[in-house]
């Protein structure tokens, strides 16, 4: 796939802390990337990079291979985190301002605004002013603000924050839709269960450095947990006696002559391996693989160890097996 | 259009649609006006119809006051008890009362009243009185009344100006002074008033946090820029319609009621004084004294010998220079903090120049080609104020020329400066700005 923003070994010091270090990226067209790392990680400063808002101390920035410059702001969407609106300015008017800062035609502004109002039902707030606005609507307009320009890259820093879960919906829809139509979408976000199902790429930034870059199944697959649940039935002796030491039963639970099991592999035995094991000793009702969340990984790669470091048996698991009843 | 001009627009537009511009645009001339004829009027009625009865014991001078049009002097026959019970029942509005002795012993004089004295009427009194008495002690000493009335001379000096071609024109610094006032104060006015609405522009930006969308469509020093220019241009668009506005009251106050700006209370003296002038020289005379015993007259004549043109240009540019140098500073302290409470820490600097300008007003009018007035006015962060005062007195076009290049060079540098605190500043949330921070920001940004 053709990389649409490609950063390369960006550096930038702040008087007092450095903000990135050799930080380099790369972002398919039309894929939806998420830009992962904790508060302060860096991820803003270099979304201002690509946005121009600063400049780097080291490193470029291109775009489509051209390098960064003025002239793409046009190709750019910008929905940042910290975000609002000229309180006393009249909804319209402000949108048609703020569209032609973009470099679009006030009269063109108009006609196409006009047609996301109506999609948006904000049509009745058009010559309201923005102090008027839920915060719901307000963040819609801003939305239609970030998106009106038909950008080729479209950044979303923190993109759900505040809204509320019937808007997070719409949104997700409509940024869906964008892709589709060919944007490329970044997300930038601390909070990794927002985008997890969204995106197909990531890059996760901790203290100034990318740790980690990659598809999302890779990267699944990568910091697999090697944990399997499983079902039993008809259990002809304990589990334990049943495995040998390449597996380690982490978790039991009986309910209704079911036994709830989780186990580890511990040496790269195959999942067919321990299946045979099982089979002739109980009755095999479902078997499925544990798969860390991007919050495990995100935690393991930030802190070096899954979230739930200690448990009862010693051992380092997700924190989302644990909860698992 | 470009990007700055689309800012400049909505920054001007806005403003000038809110009401307040159209509250301060209407109210500016008429409270100027206001300033203008006000005095004129009271003036004229306080001094309406002032009765004063004089009881005089010596029955020297009782003769000796003469009515003006607004008091008339009463001698009264009567002890000074009785002349105080007639002021009791309205007759007069203050009793003079002369003892006998007064002429040794002068302060035994005394003027009594039911209301507070009228200061006017008190001063005549105590002229007259203080006339009368000098002639009476001269007349004592042996000198007669043709030599005393001889002596007396009104002096009224006509100036004037020697231009460089040797041109003479008449001065008047009274009108120089009082433009020069006049302009310096309004520059003063202007750089606060549309400075602090740059700075609470910029402060909205940030407040509303609108600023980082904007920001990422155009650069910050375009964003500042906008700003600027756009206030600017509501402080010039203010300024004309009140220098036209004022304009248009004054003059139909003084085309209604042209009596109103006629003072007459001079008169006297001319008078008594070209009794010894030959007839000649006495319709010369009452030709100066009728081309300045009319307020509006005299106003219009030091007026009309005012370099109206140089006055308004310089005025127009020294404002903008002026402006821009400190609306810069402004923008940056906007761009700084978080909220308008944090800015005083840092209007001091701003505030002291300007401040130090306004108080050193005085002194400059006094001395408009002195030392102060001449570095006042070239230093950039004083001359916008100082150079004004000192325009209406005349100003070699070198010092102007040197004053205006410094000036200009003076906001670029300010600009510049403002330019790389506000990038960062716009930016930076919750964290209380030092003085070290803000070079910290002009060093790295």
């Amino acid at each position: 796939m053709n990389t649409l923003l490609h950063a390369e070994n960006i550096t930038k010091q702040y008087a007092n802390h450095k903000a990135l270090s050799n930080v380099s990226l790369h972002v398919p067209e039309q894929s939806i990337f998420g830009l992962l790392g904790p508060n302060g990680a860096g991820k803003t400063t270099l979304i201002r990079i690509i946005n121009q808002i600063i400049g780097p101390d080291q490193g470029e920035v291109f775009l489509n291979n051209e390098k960064l410059k003025p002239k793409h702001v046009k190709q750019i969407g910008y929905l940042p985190e910290e975000r609002g609106l000229y309180k006393k300015m009249k909804v319209g008017e402000q949108a048609i301002y703020l569209a032609q800062l973009k470099g679009l035609k006030a009269s063109d502004a108009k006609i196409m605004l006009k047609q996301w109002f109506e999609k948006f039902d904000l049509m009745p707030w058009w010559n309201k002013k923005v102090e008027e606005l839920s915060k719901g609507m307000a963040q819609k307009v801003q939305f239609i603000i970030t998106v009106l320009h038909k950008p080729r890259l479209l950044i979303f820093d923190e993109p759900f924050s505040g809204f509320d879960p019937i808007n997070v919906n719409l949104l997700k829809e409509e940024i869906l839709k964008l892709r589709d139509d060919g944007a490329t979408i970044i997300f930038s976000t601390h909070n990794m269960g927002s985008v997890e199902e969204l995106c197909d790429h990531i890059a996760l930034i901790n203290k100034s450095e990318k740790i980690l870059e990659g598809t999302v199944g890779k990267i699944k697959k990568d910091h697999a947990s090697r944990i399997y649940e499983t079902e039993l039935t008809n259990l002809q002796k304990p589990l334990d006696e049943i495995l040998d030491q390449r597996f380690r039963v982490i978790k039991t639970k009986e309910h209704d002559g079911m036994l709830n099991a989780r186990v580890k592999i511990i040496d790269n035995s195959s999942t067919n391996e321990l299946i045979q094991l099982l089979l002739p000793e109980a009755g095999l009702v479902s078997f499925k693989e544990i798969t860390p969340s991007m919050n495990d990984i995100f935690i393991k790669q930030v802190t070096g160890k899954f979230p739930a470091e200690q448990n009862a048996n010693g051992n380092n698991f997700p924190s989302d097996i644990m909860n698992v009843q | 259009m470009s990007k700055t001009a689309t800012i400049i627009k909505r920054e001007f537009l806005s403003r000038i649609r809110k009401k307040s511009f159209l509250v301060m645009t209407i109210l500016g001339p008429v409270l100027m006006a206001a300033i203008i004829i006000i005095p004129v009027i009271v003036a004229q009625l306080s001094d309406s119809d002032y009765a004063v009865a004089i009881v005089d014991e010596t029955n020297i001078f009782h003769d000796r006051f003469q009515d003006t049009d607004n008091t008339t002097f009463t001698p009264v026959n009567v002890n000074v008890d009785s002349a105080i019970d007639l002021m009791h029942d309205g007759r007069f509005d203050a009793v003079l009362h002369i003892p006998d002795v007064a002429f040794e012993s002068p302060s035994t004089l005394r003027l009594f009243s039911d209301k507070s004295i009228n200061f006017n009427v008190k001063l005549l009194i105590e002229n007259t009185l203080k006339h009368e008495f000098e002639s009476l002690k001269l007349k004592a000493a042996g000198i007669d009344a043709e030599i005393l009335s001889a002596i007396e001379t009104p002096i009224n000096i006509q100036a004037f100006r020697i231009k460089d071609d040797g041109e003479l024109i008449t001065d008047y610094p009274e009108i120089s002074m009082g433009l020069g006032f006049i302009a310096g104060f309004l520059i003063y006015i202007f750089i606060f008033l549309f400075g602090s609405q740059v700075l609470r522009g910029v402060l909205e930006e940030k407040t509303s946090r609108i600023v980082e969308i904007i920001v990422s469509s155009v650069k910050p020093f375009q964003l500042m820029m906008g700003k600027v220019i756009g206030v600017g241009m509501v402080g010039l668009t203010q300024f004309l319609i009140w220098v036209v506005l004022t304009f248009t009251i004054v003059s139909i106050f003084t085309l209604a009621a042209p009596d109103l700006f006629r003072f007459t209370a001079d008169d006297q003296v001319y008078v008594s004084s070209t009794q010894i002038l030959n007839a000649e020289e006495m319709r010369k005379q009452q030709e100066v004294v009728q081309q300045h015993d009319s307020f509006a007259g005299q106003l219009i004549e030091g007026l009309g010998a005012v370099n109206f043109p140089v006055m308004i240009l310089s005025f127009i540019f020294f404002f903008i220079g002026g402006y821009l140098l400190y609306a810069g500073f402004f923008a940056a302290i906007g761009s700084a903090v978080d909220n308008e409470a944090d800015t005083q820490q840092f209007m001091m600097p701003v505030t002291i120049p300007l401040l130090l300008s306004i108080i050193m007003v005085n002194m400059v009018v006094q001395n408009p080609t002195g030392p102060v007035a001449f570095w006042m006015s070239i230093i950039p962060l004083t001359s916008p104020v100082i150079m004004m005062v000192r325009i209406p007195f005349g100003v070699p076009y070198a010092e102007v020329a040197l004053s205006a290049v410094l000036l200009i060079l003076g906001f670029i540098a300010t600009i510049w400066l403002s330019g790389r605190i506000y990038r960062t500043g716009i930016l930076m949330y919750g964290k209380k700005v030092s003085y070290g921070e803000l070079w910290k920001w002009i060093r790295h940004a």
